[in-house]
């Protein structure tokens, strides 16, 4: 088994390790003992800005030190980074080209304990359909580390979700394994159904591979750490080779990564294709791995719905 | 400020006004209003005060300016057409479908430091951009313009608490006084009055001035640059909306209203008097 470590405390270490350039700033809204910038803040106090409890502001500063030529991050929880500051993005942002990383932590339902007002479930969605906006949600710390020395090393906005609690380390030593923006990874070769995960849905869905495995299904799995731009190639690639497709995400089954995929498949290569994720509802209070289990983001749902869409086949 | 310098910030007012009108005629729509109440602060900043090459307008170490209040993009791109970023008669497009000139200010125009039009964010960009500049020792100024309706948006105010906090002693912001907003008096609507107290108190140094009169104007910036003390500035312009055309002065109809086929001519016909007045002085 893998280490437990979250991707929030993962990006911290990241951001500390590969934020030596002297363009790189780090903004944080009160929340840098949470979003883990605190290492950079740490090691680099001179580049680091506590704005306090003001999201807003705190983007629009971003987007006027990238104005002038520098990498702005800026951190808070999902819920405020997609939500609360969605105009700021989107116009001063995303808009102008400029190079600001939104850092949303926090993400999904196992903020846990502090219920629906913190367990953003649209943030992928609502930074999707921004023009010109990188989505990158990565499944464990290892990927994590890979893709924030990715975005400081690519301009313009990007959108980088974390979670809160400890997940395992899957991709660490994964044969082959290579973090490119925008290129999802093949994580088991199966070629009954494939499922498409991301976030901490990739560990559930090597666990529904077993299971699956156990009655003889061989699924393929792929790591999509990249909502957008989606690796198109790679999805009609597995939609043509296994014929049934499964999404798993922590996020709304509307307009996450189950959307970005069906988008392609609908224009590319329509095959029979199910949704594991939120159900269209908020979330509430309760641990972490309860919620998970009562939302149906488990690898018994998963494996559910693989034998669904593998029965839908023609 | 002397007699010439003067007579010539004046005579670039009414150009700006003039050159803007006739940009607004040419797309059918744009804000008149705004634009005007703004003629002399951007004479002021763009033909004194500020440090702007048009042969370089990306250089790092120069003067900037956000343009908070974007839709008052006629006067912002008259300014810099007649600055010479570009042409003068590329104008024409502005609002039109293709060009580069869209409807408000966009950074991809030379010239145009930082994009706007939602409004309520551009002291947060400004402010960005100062403590970039202090972060790195450079020692350009950032200027920027709000409207005195925009104050209405709260993120002003968290800008304002953050640059006093920081001490952007290298950031001068101006409201833009005119006393009147889209759906009527700032008095009727939503006042935010009293507009230099509340930024006094977030550790701001205040001037109060004519933002119609281009020596009281510029006074009030040297004054700002001089005096800074590791506060930021903020000079709170009393403005008329429309200044300069009778028939536009005081009317929230023009924010964003087109004239009649009179009111046009009786535009033209005081601007070009005005510009002829001048240019004989």
């Amino acid at each position: 088994m893998g280490e437990m470590i979250s991707t929030r405390v993962a990006y911290g270490q990241a951001l500390e390790e590969f934020g030596s350039n002297e363009n790189v700033y780090v903004f944080d809204a009160d929340l840098k003992s949470c979003t883990m910038t605190k290492y950079f803040a740490e090691k680099y106090p001179e580049r680091f800005y506590n704005v306090g409890i003001a999201e807003a502001n705190m983007v629009d500063i971003g987007a006027g030190f990238a104005a002038c030529g520098a990498t702005a991050l800026v951190h808070t929880f999902a819920i405020f980074a997609s939500g609360r500051v969605y105009d700021q993005v989107r116009n001063n942002v995303a808009y102008p080209g400029l190079n600001v990383k939104v850092v949303g932590s926090h993400a999904g339902l196992t903020v846990g304990e502090d219920g629906a007002t913190h367990q953003c479930v649209e943030d992928i969605s609502l930074m999707r359909t921004i023009p010109g906006m990188t989505v990158i949600v990565p499944c464990d710390a290892h990927e994590t580390r890979e893709a924030a020395r990715a975005i400081l090393e690519t301009a313009g906005p990007c959108y980088l979700r974390t979670g809160r609690g400890a997940v395992e380390t899957v991709t660490d030593g994964f044969p082959g394994y290579r973090f490119e923006i925008g290129k999802g990874v093949t994580l088991t070769e199966g070629g009954d159904v494939t499922v498409i995960a991301c976030g901490l849905m990739v560990q559930e869905a090597l666990k529904a591979e077993k299971l699956l495995a156990a009655e003889g299904i061989h699924a393929r799995v792929i790591d999509m750490h990249t909502i957008k731009p989606i690796d198109r190639e790679l999805i009609i690639q597995a939609a043509r080779e296994t014929g049934a497709i499964v999404t798993a995400e922590e996020h709304n089954v509307i307009g996450g990564l189950g959307g970005a995929v069906a988008e392609v498949l609908a224009a590319s290569y329509p095959v029979p294709m199910e949704f594991v994720g939120v159900k269209d509802t908020f979330g509430h209070s309760g641990a972490p791995l309860e919620l998970l289990r009562q939302f149906g983001l488990t690898p018994e749902q998963i494996a559910t719905c693989a034998k669904k869409a593998i029965g839908r086949k023609k | 400020m002397n007699a010439q310098t003067k007579k010539e910030l004046q005579l670039w007012a009414a150009k700006i006004r003039k050159t803007a009108l006739r940009t607004i005629q040419n797309a059918g729509s744009g804000h008149i209003g705004g634009s005007f109440s703004i003629a002399e602060i951007l004479s002021v900043l763009y033909f004194d005060q500020m440090h702007v090459d048009p042969a370089n307008p990306d250089a790092d170490n120069r003067d900037r300016l956000v343009l908070s209040k974007g839709h008052c993009s006629p006067a912002m791109y008259a300014t810099l057409a007649l600055k010479g970023f570009f042409p003068v008669e590329h104008l024409s497009t502005f609002r039109k479908i293709d060009s580069d000139l869209s409807g408000h200010v966009e950074m991809h125009v030379p010239g145009v430091d930082m994009s706007a039009g939602s409004l309520g964010q551009g002291l947060s960009t400004a402010l960005g951009m100062a403590l970039y500049g202090k972060s790195k020792n450079m020692d350009y100024h950032v200027f920027c313009i709000m409207g005195d309706g925009e104050i209405q948006e709260g993120q002003i105010w968290e800008a304002a608490m953050a640059a006093g906090f920081f001490k952007a002693d290298n950031l001068i912001g101006f409201v833009d006084n005119n006393k009147l907003q889209l759906d009527g008096s700032l008095e009727e609507v939503m006042s935010p009055y009293p507009i230099g107290d509340k930024f006094r108190a977030f550790g701001w140094n205040v001037l109060e001035v004519d933002g119609n009169d281009v020596e009281q104007v510029g006074d009030a910036i040297t004054q700002a640059l001089a005096g800074r003390h590791g506060k930021p500035a903020m000079i709170v312009a009393d403005t008329i909306k429309g200044k300069g055309v009778s028939v536009f002065e005081n009317q929230v109809r023009f924010h964003g209203g087109q004239p009649s086929a009179e009111e046009w001519e009786t535009a033209y016909a005081e601007l070009d008097s005005k510009i002829a007045e001048l240019e004989g002085l």
